[in-house]
């Protein structure tokens, strides 16, 4: 009310500022108002702060176990969560194997992020045959399923956690790339860069300011929905023994060396795979947030 | 039809050359020489020469990729290390198990997707739609192997009721369609069809909403058919995407079996690959991912001629 001019009996009401707010503005304000993106997110942060902080939460040391206290129950006087086959705190060691967890998960992602929408994009906005070979080469890999991509790499390079960064970058390097590779051709046939073109414009320009401003949000929101996936299968690899060595602490390996307890401390052996479970669920619907909220389709 | 099938195999070959090429190429991606796993620490210069000689490891690149593809079209997949057995006897054993495990969990998986996917698609944005919507998410978002321990736990360890791992009773490597078997392949299937379900649920809902919303439907309602006649016009034309997204869900599942065999000990690929990583038996490795990944492609390619066949309206150019 206090934006209104009165000259005398005509009230004038300003108009709105053309440009409104912006378009990521409201892609926040619509996120923010979703109750189950915004959940999601809750809990991801609370893992990945307590992963960040755990040195000063006040935890049990995540590698000193005790013989005498081995497989407590989840409850037991000092273990809340119980104690796992080594005697070592359930509690702290799920805190702690956020940390590799959570950095195998999404490190792969982020590094086929950048490499696959830069193939995708690229090859998309040349075009011709050079994209015609990418694209075929990509194809190779999509004939092969990502389960048994990542398995196949990470077993002939080894285990490790390097290599298995390694390998499931290399499984979602041709995913994001298809995907680039096709809403780059879309823009690219629209008519403001064929204008661009026209009047002037640089490849390198329009890529920047028209085809990126266009490309990378669906990019982004389908590169975080593979995040989910990129988690089970990271600690799918440390639970076949391929990714991170004893005794450091990761969900994956963790519940690999728990199978032990499976008849003495079910709870307990069950665990590391809820914090697998509720991380990755947590990625899939903020990602399904994400997508509805940036309208991205399909 | 033939036209398009011929189309499909031809665009089809150039794939699974690269997909030779790949497997190929893994035994050439582990550090250090493809013999150090098999050779003796102590081996002198002289013998590993002769070594890389008997496995041709000294020709040219290309050249070895020649002999090997030519040995691979006359189904000779090389020796297993550990064994000394062919990889082809090897991996024809597992195949059969592992694709039984992913067959029933499919057909398990579809008949439940179908069914929520159907109730969520007709009555969308009711409690049961969100119901469905809830169980596809989690059926995509749960580890399976983690799935599979909480099988067991709940099932074996606290109840009792089914046997935890193995393919049968006695350790028996060969499964039977019997009563006995049955108990054993029970579990791993539950386990293996989360994630089919909850993608072939999420599938047919969106099929399902589609479709009803097309004029067509309204004009069936209009001139006066009875709801169940218009039911069996909405399954023909959700039937040919359902059934391929299942068929490709079998690839998936049969690719991706390792964990879950792990879990359940199934004398399956993937306890096979399992094998092979552990003992550094590369050609076995090398072997069973290029049955697995073959496989995958032919079974693209025949979800893709038969869904064209169905519906001549989906054709991929």
């Amino acid at each position: 009310m206090a934006d209104t001019i009165t000259f005398g009996k005509v009230t004038a009401v300003p108009i709105a500022p053309v440009r409104g707010k912006g378009y990521w503005a409201s892609v926040i304000t619509r996120l923010v108002h979703d109750p189950v993106a915004m959940a999601a997110l809750a809990v991801i942060l609370t893992i990945v702060l307590a992963a960040i902080f755990a040195p000063y939460l006040g935890l049990a040391d995540p590698y000193r176990g005790s013989i005498l206290r081995r497989l407590r129950p989840i409850g037991f006087t000092g273990y809340p969560f119980g104690s796992d086959e080594l005697g070592r705190d359930m509690l702290t060691r799920l805190i702690y194997g956020g940390r590799l967890s959570l950095v195998m998960g999404v490190t792969p992602v982020l590094l086929a992020f950048f490499v696959g929408s830069t193939t995708g994009i690229v090859a998309a906005y040349i075009g011709g045959w050079v994209n015609m070979v990418v694209m075929r080469v990509i194809d190779v890999f999509f004939a092969f399923p990502s389960v048994l991509l990542a398995i196949a790499l990470s077993g002939a390079l080894g285990a490790g956690i390097v290599n298995s960064i390694v390998s499931l970058t290399i499984v979602f390097i041709p995913q994001i790339a298809r995907i680039a590779e096709a809403v780059t051709t879309q823009t690219r046939n629209r008519d403001f860069v064929e204008a661009a073109r026209i009047s002037g414009a640089g490849t390198l320009t329009i890529i920047r300011v028209h085809v990126l401003g266009n490309v990378l949000g669906p990019i982004f929101v389908y590169a975080t929905s593979l995040i989910s996936v990129s988690m089970i299968l990271s600690s799918g690899l440390s639970f076949l023994g391929l990714g991170v060595k004893p005794p450091d602490p990761e969900w994956g390996l963790m519940l690999n060396t728990l199978r032990t307890a499976i008849y003495s401390q079910p709870l307990v052996a069950a665990l590391p795979g809820a914090m697998i479970f509720m991380t990755s669920i947590s990625f899939n619907l903020f990602s399904d947030g994400l997508r509805t909220a940036m309208e991205v389709r399909q | 039809m033939l036209l398009y099938a011929v189309k499909r195999l031809l665009y089809v070959l150039p794939v699974a050359l690269g997909v030779s090429i790949v497997c190929f190429l893994l035994v050439h991606l582990a550090p250090g020489d493809p013999l150090t796993s098999i050779l003796p620490i102590d081996a002198t210069a002289q013998q590993q020469q002769e070594m890389r000689i008997a496995y041709g490891f000294d020709k040219p690149l290309p050249l070895q990729y020649g002999i090997w593809l030519w040995k691979v079209l006359h189904g000779d997949l090389g020796r297993s290390i550990a064994t000394g057995r062919p990889v082809a006897i090897e991996v024809a054993n597992a195949v059969g198990n592992s694709l039984i495990l992913a067959s029933i969990a499919t057909l398990i998986g579809f008949g439940f997707g179908t069914f929520f996917g159907f109730v969520a698609g007709y009555f969308r944005n009711s409690l049961l739609d969100r119901l469905a919507s809830v169980i596809s998410i989690l059926g995509v978002s749960v580890p399976n192997y983690w799935l599979g321990m909480v099988m067991v736990i709940v099932f074996s360890a606290l109840l009792g009721w089914l046997p935890s791992t193995g393919a049968g009773p006695n350790g028996s490597a060969h499964w039977r369609p019997d009563l006995e078997h049955l108990r054993f392949i029970l579990l791993p299937a539950l386990t293996m069809s989360a994630i089919p379900m909850g993608i072939i649920s999420r599938t047919v809902r969106a099929l399902v909403a589609d479709i009803l919303d097309q004029d067509f439907v309204q004009a069936l309602r209009a001139k006066g058919m009875r709801e169940g006649a218009v039911f069996r016009h909405v399954v023909r034309n959700a039937a040919p995407t359902a059934l391929a997204v299942m068929g490709l869900q079998l690839g998936y599942l049969l690719g991706g079996s390792i964990l879950i065999e792990t879990v359940f000990a199934w004398p399956g690929t993937g306890f096979l690959l399992n094998t092979a990583i552990f003992q550094r038996d590369l050609p076995l490795l090398q072997g069973t991912i290029l049955v697995l990944a073959f496989f995958f492609v032919a079974l693209n390619l025949i979800v893709d001629v038969l869904q064209s066949a169905l519906d001549p309206r989906i054709q991929r150019g």
